[in-house]
């Protein structure tokens, strides 16, 4: 059996961060798995711009984005297969992938980080009732059909939810010639950007209705027509408000999953609200030597993050890779109440972080004017006015290592307040 | 050419009569107005293998029941399809219909139904701990199994195919006449077909194929029967390990909750009747009330985890039982009508049963070199990494993972385009294969497929469908490019 | 005078902005919660102006479609034009990122250029 210091499973946005920093920690044999016929991950079908704004300070495209990491991958000399799926990771670190070129093998690996992404809701999960035509894709399937291999789904279209990538195929689609006829979104606000909203949809006059959702779906073998409905506040249809439109497509944009099978297979604990992996501060799951970085953790907003969790993720591999495994230290718990829905980490061992931790949440509503706060134990220690949260964007708050240590409380608790 | 026998439909039940016939020297032909097999009724069901003990006895249902499901072992053996039999449980959760499950049982027995028992509420419990909490007693069944429809009418329809029957998809009947030649002349939308016997495996259009020949007072009608249902992820697979039924009411059966074959949770049907023989749509009056009734006998349901929702419809016959013979006053002709549940069950049994009335009626003679079996595709999940190894050194595709969902390799796409009766669209591949039958329903694989239909096929991307007909998946190259070229 | 109702694209809050214009130029901007969004609302009133990003065909290379932007920002009544011409564009493969697919696009003076690399087949 061949052996690796790290094998990084998926060669996306968050694989190549984490194969970079690894390299840059001093980490020699590094090998990532990509089953995609090239590097970059979802990136090469993001063709619009609006990335690495914090990372680089300039607007890239997605490809380009990708290019940058790349670019570095190879300079490196980071060892990469294409066209390779892994088929399983075992609780031990023997990581079983196979291709074309060199059938199935078995790898053991000093550590393995899991950078696999995520993957979309289908329509299935949705339980949108009416007929099963053609003509309805994921916006993200949609998105590669029309940006990489060049084809056009359709002439007509309809889209169920305002996430960002349901936003960038209805400009996309508009400009490749179709005409986008509303976009409806369950929720009474949208999960992509205003940015979007505006430069996606205002500047073709594609209206959004909020609250609105897709009751019906017509055409036995090609979709002709959709019906969507208001929805009251427990999200049901409300009778008399449907509105048929005529159609030959309906993209579907209603939230992304985390990609965590070959993780749970491998044993790795999961939170039931993220669908990702439960990590301590160095992004290790509850396998020792098991990363996990990237929106195979929880669903980013900005592939800006990606990088900079995947690049910590790295170097904590890489730390392991050397150092083994570290005992002591004691484990403090992160929870996430009243409005956060969630905190990455869940743990943090002070002893092992660094100097300042970047702890990522979401809320789960709206909230104007609020504040985020943070309790040690019992005790409010941090208390940051927003202007704004909503749940299309990560919030984050940063811990400081001095300041945990001193305290040294049992429990850490994030909170949105009204004041 | 004169055809000896033309079977319209190749669902379940004309795929099964198709492979009857080809034991057999002669000219057999079956006419689908689809673009498959498997595109009716046969494709969205229970997926189960009945017991026998619903249907009453001495109907035809309850005899070829218990017959198919006999049958069913060797069949799966002889056409390598996976076969389990998980058992079924009627469940009582109201003690005052307690006595039903013993007239149940009873007729059971009656029908020829082997090793049941009455269960204890305990004892139900404890074989099925997700019961609900007010089961009082169950029916156990063993012989009950599962089965994956698709497969069982693929594998019939091949099996007949490789031993010489002719298949002619897109070919829809639009009349069927008998001329004074003696000869059923049938008109489709794709010619003309003469042949001496006819037989009618319709469906839900068994009705229109029969009333174009029988006599004004022998006109059947069938109804279109719609049952919804929810497929759930294979993560729920083992929510329950028996097929679970609550007790049988004037509607049938009942929304039953069971593994399926391939690990999933299927959880359906509800019952209602329409108009529209092509009425496959969910609703979401549908989806809500079978949740509701399967959660009075089996709680905490995991219906969170739904990944598709879909709708089929029974060939209700008002009768309420199968139609074999031949029609009143038009000689040659049979019907295989009114084939609802248990049809899928009861099929190998169909397919005999009309095998032997054509025999005797035509006198056929066996084929010597008939072949009973053959292999499908292959699933290399079970093999070990040698045996991996070994299968993509003789042919590198199969370790190229194109369905991540489900694991398929462009090997097992290949082999499902290129052997008899191969896949032609999407969904074709993903009966064959299950490519694009897993938690993400194709988002990922859908492209990838097309590049290999294109490929092998000849077929450009405008041409490839979901299943046929219109159901085209992109209509142009963008920049206004057509036809694939620049 | 004319009135212009926008939504601020600074942050998530989405501030409606009013503005009030006589002539082309700006009166008033009403709406705002902070300078950025008046800053947005001066630019957009007055000259709008957007990145344009499609796919171009490329021939010979490993991909059907090279992905493409406006190398700046244009006007954003120029959109349709500009995606007109990269529409009717065609290179041939080798491309590099920042290779000119179409020059000086819809008479902008800004240059239509490749975002991914497409290597020969």
């Amino acid at each position: 059996m061949t052996s690796y210091d790290i094998v990084i499973v998926g060669g996306g946005p968050a694989g190549l961060a984490a194969a970079i920093s690894a390299r840059k920690a001093g980490v020699e044999k590094i090998l990532i798995l990509e089953r995609d016929k090239e590097l970059g991950g979802i990136l090469n079908q993001c063709i619009h711009n609006g990335f690495g704004l914090h990372t680089f300070k300039e607007e890239l495209t997605g490809p380009e984005y990708a290019q940058r990491f790349i670019d570095q991958v190879l300079n490196e000399k980071i060892e990469y297969k294409l066209n390779t799926m892994v088929m399983d990771i075992s609780s031990d670190r023997i990581v079983t992938a196979m291709s074309r070129e060199d059938g199935m093998y078995q790898i053991k690996a000093g550590a393995v980080i899991l950078a696999m992404g995520c993957r979309e809701r289908p329509r299935g999960a949705l339980n949108i009732p009416g007929y099963r035509p053609a003509g309805i894709f994921s916006a993200g399937t949609a998105q590669r059909l029309v940006n990489m291999e060049g084809y056009m789904p359709g002439r007509e279209v309809v889209i169920l939810g305002s996430g960002d990538i349901g936003l960038i195929m209805a400009r996309r689609m508009t400009l490749e010639g179709a005409k986008v006829k509303v976009v409806a979104e369950l929720m009474p606000y949208s999960g992509g950007l205003k940015r979007n909203i505006v430069q996606c949809l205002d500047d073709f006059g594609i209206p959004l209705k909020l609250s609105h959702t897709v009751v019906d779906i017509e055409g036995k073998e090609h979709l002709t027509a959709v019906t969507i409905a208001e929805v009251d506040k427990n999200m049901k249809p409300i009778p008399g408000t449907e509105e048929r439109y005529t159609c030959d497509t309906l993209l579907l944009s209603c939230g992304l999953i985390p990609e965590n099978e070959l993780s749970r297979n491998a044993g790795v604990e999961m939170n039931p609200v993220t669908s990702g992996p439960v990590v301590n501060e160095s992004l290790e799951t509850n396998i020792p030597g098991v990363f996990a970085c990237g929106n195979v953790l929880h669903v980013h907003d900005l592939v800006d993050y990606v990088s900079e969790e995947a690049t910590r993720a790295g170097e904590n591999a890489a730390k392991f890779v050397k150092e083994g495994e570290q005992e002591g230290g004691s484990i403090i718990e992160l929870f996430a109440t009243e409005g956060a829905r969630y905190t990455v980490p869940s743990t943090i061992n002070p002893d092992r972080m660094d100097d300042l931790l970047t702890v990522r949440f979401r809320v789960g509503a709206v909230y104007k004017n609020s504040y985020v706060s943070v309790y040690f134990d019992d005790e409010r220690v941090m208390h940051n006015k927003k202007r704004i949260m909503a749940p299309g964007e990560m919030e984050q708050v940063i811990l400081q290592k001095t300041k945990l240590k001193e305290a040294n409380p049992k429990k850490v608790t994030i909170k949105i307040e009204a004041e | 050419m004169v055809y000896d026998v033309i079977v319209i439909g190749a669902g379940v039940s004309g795929s099964a009569v198709a492979r009857e016939l080809s034991r057999y020297e002669g000219n057999f032909c079956v006419l689908e107005k689809c673009e498959d097999v498997c595109e009716g009724t046969s494709k969205a069901n229970s997926a189960i293998v009945h017991a026998g003990f619903d249907a009453h006895t001495d109907t035809l249902m309850a005899k070829l029941n218990v017959r198919g499901n006999e049958m069913m072992d060797e069949l799966c053996r002889d056409l390598d399809i996976p076969f389990k039999r998980n058992g079924s449980m009627v469940v009582c959760i109201d003690k005052e219909t307690l006595p039903e499950l013993q007239k149940l049982y009873d007729r059971g027995v009656a029908n020829g139904v082997k090793d049941m028992r009455i269960l204890s509420r305990s004892e139900a419990l404890e074989m099925e701990p997700n019961l609900s909490d007010s089961t009082e007693g169950a029916l156990y069944a063993p012989t009950g199994g599962i089965i994956c429809p698709f497969r069982l009418c693929i594998a019939m329809a091949e099996n007949a195919n490789e031993n010489g029957v002719d298949f002619r998809f897109n070919t829809k009947v639009e009349n069927i006449k008998k001329h004074e030649d003696g000869l059923w002349h049938i008109r489709t939308n794709n010619g003309e077909y003469i042949t001496k016997y006819v037989v009618n495996a319709a469906g839900v259009y068994a009705d229109t194929i029969h009333n174009m020949v029988s006599m004004d007072d022998d006109k059947i009608k069938i109804i279109p029967r719609r049952g919804e249902y929810c497929l759930l992820d294979k993560e729920v697979g083992n929510h329950v390990t028996h097929t679970v039924f609550p007790q049988p009411s004037k509607f049938g059966k009942g929304v039953l909750v069971s593994p399926t074959v391939h690990g999933n949770l299927i959880v359906g049907p509800t019952a209602v009747d329409i108009d529209d023989p092509e009425g496959t749509n969910t609703t979401a009056e549908g989806i809500n009330d079978l949740i509701t009734k399967a959660s009075d006998h089996v709680k905490n349901l995991p219906i969170k985890k739904v990944i598709t929702s879909f709708a089929g419809l029974r060939a209700h016959e008002v009768c309420h039982d199968f139609i074999i013979k031949e029609v009143k006053g038009a000689d040659h002709f049979i019907d295989v009508a009114g084939i609802e549940s248990p049809g899928l069950t009861a099929s190998p049994a169909i397919g005999e049963m009309v095998g032997n009335m054509l025999r005797d009626m035509m006198q056929l003679k066996a084929k010597e070199n008939w072949i009973a079996t053959r292999k499908d595709v292959v699933d290399p999940s079970g093999l070990s990494i040698e045996e991996r190894n070994e299968l993509i050194k003789k042919n590198p595709a199969y370790g190229n993972i194109i369905c991540r969902c489900e694991s398929i390799s462009e090997g097992e796409i290949l082999d499902a385009i290129h052997r008899p009766l191969g896949a032609r669209s999407l969904d074709g591949v993903k009966r064959r294969t299950r490519a694009g039958m897993g938690r993400c329903q194709a988002g990922f694989c859908s492209p990838r497929t097309m590049e290999i239909l294109h490929r092998e096929l000849g077929l450009s991307y405008e041409e490839i469908t979901k299943s046929g007909g219109h159901s085209n998946i992109v209509v142009e190259r963008t920049k206004h490019q057509k036809g694939g070229e620049q | 005078m004319e009135k212009r109702e926008l939504t601020c694209i600074g942050c998530p809050m989405g501030c409606q902005i009013t503005v009030e214009l006589d002539e082309g130029q700006v009166i008033s901007v009403k709406g705002n919660t902070c300078a950025i969004g008046d800053k947005y609302a001066r630019n957009e009133v007055t000259h709008p102006e957007r990145t344009v990003t499609s796919t171009a065909v490329i021939l010979g290379g490993d991909k059907p479609r090279v992905s493409v932007k406006t190398k700046s920002n244009i006007p954003k009544d120029k959109i349709f034009e500009c995606m007109k011409e990269i529409d009717n564009a065609c290179v041939k493969a080798p491309v590099h990122i920042g290779d000119v697919i179409v020059k000086n696009v819809a008479g902008t003076g800004v240059d239509v250029v490749a975002t991914r690399e497409v290597s020969e087949k």
